[in-house]
């Protein structure tokens, strides 16, 4: 096999698979770093974003690159929904507990996706797109709006993060919870922003892996362990981190078709997680430890 | 008739409420004492039921074993490797906080279904495996369902009680300290990380041994027996349902919540088929609301842990 082969056939799906697992693995570093804990319904609420996308699409006859910011925000409401509902009170116990709490949320996300649109495969364009010839390397137009949002909506993030107010205050709850509380940053606040911009973000990666493969009811689900896989190679917290991750789980995943059986996909972004809390824990960029 | 029916179907749930209360009990072990956060569950459930499965049944072609042998032998087997898959687990993700542990475990449950789905050689992938021996399985329907109960009960009972007895004993005390705070109990000079270590393999074998009996209830077990997340999860909620750290909580939890979920798929099942299907993903819906509406109001559960050592002795 040439070297363009292998690009073709293993690299490209990689950075595409691994863009939309870096949209995720943000908001994962986002919720582990500022409040503090694994949040198990991200899947779920990135399904419940890939769908909302596609009822626009299906229903209200939105052109399709425009049900994405409608998802993003539809999704970034209803996390913060959440939050108020299932989470916010359970903030005074231990950590873990809502960690419990999101696992019966993803449950309930997951099954009202269920219930509305059913369980069968669905995609938002019908058609076979034809990849188009870039000296050599095949490219759809949908794999490149994949990579290009993604760079695009961290760096929306990062300039955020740095420039504004309520980004200096959510690093700081990152960094210090009690400095930053001592300083006078509004927690009630942060918390509503940091799940509007996860929400949003979840949409994203659910609206992009339903565009490059299809919608199913368990796609988020079993995004999951990548996009955590991808969020602690990087380093918890970290958002450069987090991009970095996503890309090397997705291109791994895909790369390792090529020794292991196409079963075990799955497999191989546990391992990569597994092999980061042996060796580095605190993944490549000098994230978090919790 | 009718009667005979009720009391089948009588039957028949007692057995499925040991079988979960052995898996409760398992992760209460986990939870309930050390505080550890294991979303996995029916993976190591898995593990149990085909170790036992490949041990027992009789030799099939084109796959590993059966290997013929005694029920017990597999059952001992089941919770063997069910320790053994859980072990390096714990031992990787347990010196971080739980959270590591909750994502681990969902990767390992996940794999273990990949591989019960995918390696004919071993696990006989979608058919399964069949003709696994069931204890007292020559009597007659209802006689042998009654010995299964007995049995699974006596097993359940030898549980409870050394479960209970490890718990009074200094290391339960040991353990609850760990859990309720870890810091002042790793100044003491314990060694944290090998307790929950000890807990979690301890746990993970009881759930294999839950698996085991199943398998052998059904003489027959396949990838669809088991839907992953749903399972786990209705172990969490009877557990928290019934009161984490308390034993009989989490049997009474068992018996209320596996009572609540049997009756409510009988009644889903007499709606016409369109609406059926999506009734089934209202009762998952129903079941996470649950927890969150226990987790709001009653986090203790029906039966809270009782107070143990001095402050228990002033009370009385």
């Amino acid at each position: 096999m040439d070297f363009l082969e292998f690009v073709n056939f293993y690299i490209v799906p990689g950075l595409v698979l691994g863009s939309i697992y870096a949209l995720g693995a943000v908001g994962i570093t986002l919720v582990f770093a500022i409040l503090r804990y694994a949040h198990l319904a991200h899947g779920d609420m990135a399904t419940l974003g890939a769908f909302v996308a596609f009822a626009a699409v299906t229903l209200a006859g939105v052109p399709l690159y425009a049900a994405l910011p409608i998802a993003m925000v539809a999704t970034a409401l209803v996390a913060v929904g959440i939050d108020r509902l299932f989470y916010d009170y359970l903030r005074e116990r231990p950590r873990i507990v809502t960690v419990m709490a999101s696992l019966g949320v993803a449950l309930m996300v997951r099954s009202v996706v269920q219930v509305i649109w059913g369980v069968d495969a669905e995609t938002y364009t019908r058609g076979i797109v034809r990849p188009e010839n870039w000296w050599g390397i095949r490219l759809k137009d949908r794999e490149i709006a994949t990579v290009l949002t993604m760079i695009g909506l961290v760096l929306c993030l990062q300039l955020f993060l740095m420039k504004t107010k309520w980004g200096k205050a959510m690093r700081a709850m990152s960094d210090n919870p009690n400095l930053a509380l001592l300083s006078g940053v509004d927690n009630a606040k942060v918390v509503f922003v940091t799940w509007m911009i996860v929400g949003g973000l979840c949409a994203a990666a659910g609206f992009f892996l339903g565009l490059n493969t299809e919608l199913k009811s368990m796609m988020g689900w079993q995004m999951l362990l990548p996009m955590f896989a991808a969020a602690i190679l990087g380093g918890v917290g970290r958002i450069e981190g987090a991009v970095i991750g996503g890309l090397v789980v997705g291109v791994v995943e895909e790369v390792s078709v090529m020794f292991l059986p196409s079963e075990y996909k799955a497999a191989t972004a546990f391992a990569i997680l597994l092999v980061m809390l042996i060796v580095r824990p605190t993944g490549l960029l000098r994230g978090k430890v919790l | 008739m009718e009667w005979l029916g009720l009391l089948n179907y009588a039957v028949f749930m007692a057995i499925f409420i040991c079988i979960y209360a052995l898996l409760a009990i398992g992760l209460n072990i986990q939870w309930g004492f050390t505080g550890l956060f294991n979303a996995g569950i029916a993976g190591f459930f898995a593990v149990g039921a085909y170790t036992s499965a490949i041990l027992t049944s009789p030799p099939e072609a084109g796959r590993v074993g059966g290997f013929d042998m005694p029920v017990p032998v597999g059952w001992a087997g089941a919770m063997v490797l069910a320790a053994l898959v859980a072990w390096p687990i714990g031992k990787v993700c347990l010196r971080f906080r739980s959270d590591y542990l909750a994502i681990a475990t969902i990767g390992i449950a996940e794999i273990i279904r990949l591989v019960i789905k995918s390696e004919d050689w071993l696990t006989g992938s979608a058919r399964g495996i069949t003709g696994i021996p069931r204890p007292f399985g020559d009597l007659p329907y209802i006689h042998s369902q009654l010995a299964y109960l007995a049995l699974v009960a006596g097993v359940l009972l030898v549980v409870y009680l050394l479960v209970e007895r490890q718990i009074r004993s200094p290391w339960g005390r040991m353990m609850r300290a760990i859990r309720d705070n870890e810091l002042a109990a790793r100044a003491m000079g314990k060694d944290v990380p090998s307790r929950r270590l000890e807990a979690f393999v301890f746990g993970a074998a009881l759930m294999g041994l839950g698996g085991a009996l199943f398998a052998h209830l059904n003489r027959a077990i396949t990838p669809e027996a088991i839907d992953p997340m749903v399972a786990t999860f209705l172990v969490w909620i009877m557990l928290i349902l019934g009161g984490s750290g308390n034993n009989r909580g989490a049997i009474l939890g068992v018996a209320v919540v596996w009572v609540i979920w049997s009756f409510s798929e009988i009644l889903t099942d007499r709606f016409p088929p369109e609406v059926a299907v999506k009734a089934k993903y209202i009762r998952v819906f129903l079941i996470g609301l649950m927890l969150q509406v226990v987790l709001r109001f009653r986090p203790e559960g029906i039966l809270p842990e009782p107070q143990r050592g001095a402050a228990a002795k002033e009370k009385r």
